[in-house]
This record gives C-alpha cells, structure tokens and sequence, in this order.
C-alpha cells in the first residue's frame, strides 16, 4: 500500500503525474495506487486538480484581492451562513474562517480593481451581519501554491563530479 | 617558464595516473549546459535555509577566526549526540572526534596517521576515486578487491580473507556506496567483521558519507558497530550528502583517541582548523535539520525506483542499488566500452552519465548514472537512454 501522505504530497504539487508514474515513484503496484485514489476522492480528501497560473504574465487585466470581514454572528448559524452568502460568488476563489482580529478571509480572482470595488461595496458591505471589511491588493506574487514565480534556478555545479 | 617540471616533482605524485576517463571530462566539460547532467556526484537540492541562515548568522555576529583545531566542541558534542541517535554510536567529544575539511580531509588524514611507507592497504573497488590517490601519495601498496554486479557489488570475506597479508594496515570500505549505490546490512557487514576479528592488526576505515541515503527497511549500521571493530575503526562522515552542503567543505572522523590526535595532529599543521561559518552551519544541521534529510532522502528514494525501472525499461541489466544516489546498470551485453558508450551518449543524445572504468578496472563494463538531478530531467534522460541503447543494439545487428 503506497504510503497515503507522500502520495498526496506528491499530487498536490504535480497533479499530472500519472498512475504508472507513481506506482513507479513510490515503488508499488498501479493498482494499489488506483485504489488508494479511489479511496481518497470518496473520502472527500482530494476534491479537485487545479493548475497554478502566472497570471501577471499574460495580458489579462487582473487583480488578486484578499478581503478581511468582520461580522457580528448570526443567531443559531455562527458564520456558516454568511460565509455560505458570500462563497457562492464565482469571483470568490477561497473562503476562511480566520482567528484573530477579523472573521472571514475572502480571496477574490480575476477581477479588475473597480469590480472589486463594487463587488465589496454592492456584495459584502450590505449583507446583514457584516460589521465592516479591509481589502488588500496583491501586488506581487513571489511564491503561490508552493511554487516560486521568479526565474527558473539554474544549475551551477560542475560538469562531472566523481 | 620552469624546463622539465617533472624532474622536480615527487616520485609519490607523479605515480599517480592520469584520469582514466580524460577525454570525457573533457568533452563534458566543453558541452556543459547543453546537456542532462546525470554525472554529478554532489545534490542537486541547495543546502536547507535555516542551515545557511545559521552559517549566514554566525557571519553577521562576527564569528570569522580559527576554530579550536579539533573543531568547536559544541559541534563535536552535537556529533556525538547524531551518531548516538542515530546509529546507536557514541564517541567522547573532547578526544575521539575531529572536525575536518570534508569527508576527504578525514581519509587523507586517516590514511596518513596510520601508513608507513609499504604498508598494504585494501580498497574496495568499484569506488571512490580518492582512495588510492591517497594511499599513493602516502607511499602505501594499494590491495585491490574487486567486487561485482552478481555479488550486488558487496565486499565477500573470502575475498577478505584472501587480501589480508602481515603487510596489511588498513582496510577501507565506503557502504553505501560511490559509485555503485551498494549498501551492506549488519547481517553482511557481520561476516566481514568475522574475518577481522581473525585478523587483529587490520584497522579499518568506513566512509559512510552517505549513510543518510540509505533506502533499505533498516536503518544504516556501521562496521563499528561491532564490538570487537569499535576500538580499531575511523568512521568517516560529513554534510555534504545529507545536509547538501558539499560547498561548505565540513566533515569529521569518529575514532580511537590514539588515532583521533594524530590525526588532529596533522589537521592542525596543514589546515590549522576547518571553516568556522561552516562549523556553525553544521551545529544547526546536527539539532534541528532532521526533517528535511527525511525529505531529501524520500524525494532521491522516488528518483532511485524512476531510475531502476527506467533502465531496465531500456534493456539493460541493472541492479537495484538501495543507498547513495547512483545507479551502476551493465553495458557489457552492447559490445562497446564503458568511455565509448558515455562519449557517445553525450555527442549523440546530449545526456552526460560517468564512465564506470573511472571508479576502478572492474568498473568497465558499467556506467554510473547520478540522480541527483531534478525528477523531469530523469525523466527525459530516460527516454534519450532507451532510445540509445536501441541505436547501439541496431548497430550490432547490422553487423552481424
């Protein structure tokens, strides 16, 4: 049985290895990596593949906002119902329930400033419960996802070393 | 200009041949950048941030004068801990460890410490290259056992026993192995030891620089280990394998403290001390940098099975290495030489792999591949090897 975590590791950061790629990799059998699979897309454990994207280098007009709300909870509901409200924007890339001084961390893709400006005005702002937001702009992306978005290392050692 | 530069050179260098494989590090040297270098002994993987955060700290509080010439003693303390947790070893601190300029400083010093001009020393080969170097220019008689692919390239007693004279000083093993990517279990380091135990004056030297990178179900184990051994053995190990940290030049040797001074002795002649960031860089390596020798060591073992099956895939005779980070497939079936096929591989496919000759004559026949190279290029190495591999076994059809 291959070993559940490195499995995951291992397709969080490459989604597009393969069954025999990591039956090779993790030294077992393609079946026993097709059920481990299985078994985790069942479990709700792995819920999706995604793919990261620089964005900042194709011509697209687009901001990444991270907005900080602070609500007051809702009677019988906690947050979930608001979060709930709010996450079903398909604008709304990643949703949070966050300790600390706010309450919800919204992560807003694809948009450009003004419509972020009026999704929080029109959206977030009137919604009963929220008390108030804070909206952060990316301005540069170093690391996302675990991956670096600077320059590709390059290889420095010696061409042969016995 | 100097005339004739060699009729002033010592007798001990210039009995040292040329490298066995000049032309190709020639040519690799001249096609570097253009090619998949799967010829690199030494990580791919940059040493861990918090370790060169540690060595970069220590520069900026000034730490840049000699070490004491053992080393500092919170590193030799520090190593002390890691042998104990790690291989069930311990070593006094202040008289049985020394610090030294990488693994190779602690040969060479092992080796000089101990040698007398005539003196035989054993070497396993296929190996690293340093080894006879050494015993030459210590004006020792290099004994050569070779091993072979049959035998998983492991040291056989009989072979031992059968090198062993009154002449011999000092054996010198290297599990898990460069080239080769051999490992030996206690079970099979237990029938050496025998044979030792028979033969009380031969010490032994065990570079086990690559004692992290061991993919076996059990951990490592020693030569040392045994009991009767302990007293007569030089470990050899360092931080430039597990900790990627090749650069930085940080070893040590763990021993009697008879043979640690004089050793120490030499050290402090030559080299006065060895370097005080790198000192502190190791510190942090030895306490806090276990999880990411796991990483290192899970990503290789990933690397190692791509490898295997890979050139197996490829048709050649391979078997399978569980230590290092090299793999030693067999070429004879192709009807070239060893530097001819890796000459040829790098001309023609742009992928440089060692010539197995390099490591000792019983490496001809054999060609190491390092995968200390990130997993796409492996990948892509391995398509450019099948596709050889069919070009020369076309060629030999033709011919015949």
């Amino acid at each position: 049985m291959p070993d559940r975590y490195e499995l995951l590791r291992l397709i969080e950061h490459n989604a597009r290895l393969t069954q025999p790629e990591l039956a090779v990799m993790l030294g077992t059998t393609e079946e026993a990596i097709a059920a481990e699979l299985e078994s985790l897309h069942n479990d709700d454990i792995i819920l999706g593949y995604t793919t990261v994207v620089n964005w900042d280098k194709t011509k697209r007009e687009s901001v990444t906002a991270l907005i900080e709300v602070k609500l007051t909870p809702q009677r019988n509901q906690g947050f979930d119902k608001i979060a709930q409200h709010l996450y079903r924007y398909s604008q709304v890339t990643s949703c949070y329930l966050m300790s600390g001084g706010f309450d919800l961390m919204l992560i807003i893709e694809d948009s450009t400033l003004r419509e972020v400006a009026a999704f929080i005005s029109n959206k977030v702002a009137p919604i009963e419960g929220v008390v108030s937001t804070a909206t952060h702009f990316i301005l540069k992306k170093y690391k996302s996802n675990g991956v670096v978005f600077e320059d590709k290392p390059v290889d420095k050692r010696e061409a042969v070393i016995l | 200009m100097l005339n004739n530069p060699d009729q002033y050179l010592s007798e001990q260098v210039k009995s040292i041949p040329p490298s066995a494989i000049r032309r190709f590090f020639d040519l690799a040297n001249e096609m570097k950048g253009e090619v998949i270098s799967l010829s690199i002994g030494e990580p791919d993987f940059v040493t861990p941030w918090s370790i060169r955060e540690a060595g970069i700290y220590s520069l900026e509080q000034g730490d840049t004068h000699y070490s004491p010439n053992q080393g500092y003693l919170e590193l030799r303390e520090a190593i002390n801990e890691y042998m104990t947790r790690r291989f069930s070893l311990s070593y006094d601190p202040k008289t049985e460890i020394l610090v030294t300029v990488g693994g190779s400083e602690a040969i060479d010093l092992t080796v000089r410490a101990l040698i007398n001009p005539g003196d035989e020393v054993i070497i396993v080969e296929p190996c690293f290259v340093a080894y006879k170097a050494t015993v030459v220019l210590a004006r020792g008689v290099p004994v050569i056992i070779s091993t072979s692919a049959d035998d998983k390239f492991k040291l056989k007693a009989e072979d031992l026993e059968a090198a062993i004279t009154d002449k011999t000083k000092l054996l010198m093993i290297g599990y898990p192995n460069n080239p080769t990517g051999a490992t030996m279990s206690k079970d099979e380091l237990a029938s050496i030891a025998a044979v030792l135990e028979r033969h009380p004056h031969v010490l032994i030297l065990s570079d086990e620089l690559y004692s992290e990178l061991s993919y076996e179900k059990e951990p490592h184990c020693s030569i040392a280990t045994f009991p009767a051994l302990y007293d007569r053995t030089i470990i050899v190990n360092g931080f430039s394998k597990a900790y990627a940290m090749t650069g930085w030049r940080i070893g040590y040797a763990c021993g009697p403290a008879g043979l640690v001074s004089a050793m120490t002795k030499i050290h402090q002649y030559c080299i006065m001390s060895s370097p005080t960031t790198a000192q502190y860089a190791a510190i942090e390596a030895l306490r806090n940098a276990d999880k990411e020798i796991q990483e290192m060591n899970a990503e290789y073992n990933r690397r190692r099975r791509v490898i295997i099956h890979g050139c197996r895939q490829a048709g050649l005779t391979c078997f399978e290495p569980f230590g290092a980070f090299y793999a030693f497939p067999g070429i004879q079936e192709l009807g070239i030489d060893s530097e001819t096929f890796c000459e040829r591989f790098l001309k023609e496919k742009k992928v440089a792999i060692v010539p197995g000759k390099a490591f000792g004559s019983c490496g001809e026949g054999y060609v190491r591949i390092s995968y200390a190279a990130s997993m796409d290029n492996i990948k892509e190495a391995i398509v450019r090897l099948t596709a050889f591999v069919k070009d020369i076994k076309d060629e030999e059809n033709h011919k015949k």
